[in-house]
């Protein structure tokens, strides 16, 4: 690995990257930049913007259906009187959650993403030409209904909560470990659907959770019922406490997923341009 | 369908490199994925194929380098490569782990035809 970015400079490919004589008017340039580049740039903007607005901006992702807006509807219910919400919803047509979050009299804009199966950076900034930000507390954005794509796109926002819904097995985690391995807060959904249900267990959930070396909170929800409601409550006021003392500090919160080896991988800081000696070697 | 979009992406950034080098064309591009990246190689290939088309990289081999999932462990401070739904410590069995590698996502090198 190399110093700078841990990457992939190693011993055995050295040789062919650093070699000095240009051969058959073909040269090599080692770029390591992450592909995302233009997303991430976007979504460091917008998380500028949020940080003037002091606004935390929480990502919502689970599979369609396992309860994100229902969530969102009594979620607000209960703080609405104490907090400035809004909300951006992504989805590939309709409306129709739009509408169910402005019912409960706070302002929401919805991203209709046509066939895209995930929000980006640049899509949410476009939404924000749309929403004021000032005075708001706390933005919810939720994210198009999908296991997959949403984890790879960072969109500027403080935090991922990931919902996982009883219908849908405890084994999810393991089977998406991409998504769940990004969850800051991973919300059991849909419990008052367990007893009706006898193959799923919160506790397995947990610990495929914890198998992706993820120590995130869990908490069993139930929008129905309020099992759960409390918890996650506090979690976001605490989420929100934790944020504006970060701030005063001239810091940001980050989700999970931009630790590791995404932050290893830093764009550099200039482009390296070296000759290379044999350009098929590498190929084998 | 996010890897087409990601293509977009790398294409960009294939030819700001070509036209900063003045070369003539793309003779390859290297990816290096990692299985944590969300992104399937083939279907990042087959994305290449559409769109990479009518440009100086019309013509370039485009090559994936897969990368393993390495883990550290912070209690026992042992390394292992576990399996991609199963990230805690193959030696101690602990979830205290932080990712080495394993979630990447780059354009590594692009090789360009930059002269007769």
């Amino acid at each position: 690995m190399c110093n700078t970015c841990g990457c992939n400079i190693t011993p055995g490919n050295r040789p062919l990257i650093m070699a000095e004589k240009p051969k058959n008017g073909v040269t090599t340039v080692s770029v390591l930049q992450n592909l995302l580049s233009q997303n991430n740039h976007q979504a460091d903007h917008n998380r500028a913007h949020f940080d003037a607005s002091k606004v935390l901006v929480i990502n919502l992702m689970s599979s369609p259906g396992s309860g994100k807006t229902a969530l969102l509807e009594a979620t607000i219910k209960r703080l609405r009187e104490s907090l400035k919400i809004a909300v951006i919803e992504g989805d590939l047509e309709t409306e129709n959650d739009t509408k169910r979050i402005q019912a409960q009299g706070v302002p929401a804009y919805q991203i209709t993403t046509g066939t895209a199966c995930h929000l980006d950076a640049h899509l949410v900034h476009n939404a924000l030409h749309h929403l004021a930000l000032d005075n708001l507390d706390l933005l919810f954005i939720e994210n198009v209904g999908n296991l997959v794509c949403p984890a790879s796109f960072d969109l500027g926002h403080h935090r991922n909560v990931v919902l996982l819904s009883v219908t849908e097995g405890d084994d999810k985690p393991a089977k998406y470990p991409v998504m769940f391995r990004a969850a800051d807060l991973m919300l059991i959904s849909k419990t008052d659907l367990l007893p009706y249900l006898d193959d799923f267990s919160p506790s397995n959930a947990e610990q495929n959770l914890h198998n992706l070396a993820n120590d995130a909170p869990v908490i069993e929800f139930s929008s129905k019922d309020g099992q759960g409601m409390d918890a996650w409550i506090t979690w976001l006021l605490t989420e929100i406490k934790d944020y504006q003392a970060l701030l005063l500090n001239q810091q940001t919160q980050r989700p999970k997923i931009q630790q590791d080896g995404q932050l290893l991988h830093a764009q550099p800081g200039n482009t390296k341009f070296y000759p290379v000696i044999n350009k098929t070697e590498h190929l084998v | 369908m996010h890897e087409l979009s990601l293509c977009a992406d790398l294409m960009d950034q294939v030819m700001t490199i070509t036209k900063a080098h003045h070369a003539k064309k793309v003779v390859s591009i290297v990816v290096r994925i990692g299985p944590l990246s969300g992104v399937e190689p083939s279907l990042l290939e087959n994305a290449f194929t559409i769109s990479r088309a009518g440009t100086l990289a019309e013509e370039a081999e485009f090559l994936t380098e897969a990368l393993p999932i390495r883990v550290l462990c912070h209690s026992c401070g042992a390394e292992s490569e576990p399996a991609i739904n199963n990230l805690v410590c193959g030696s101690c069995g602990g979830y205290n782990t932080k990712l080495l590698s394993g979630d990447e996502l780059i354009l590594a090198r692009v090789e360009l035809e930059t002269a007769d």
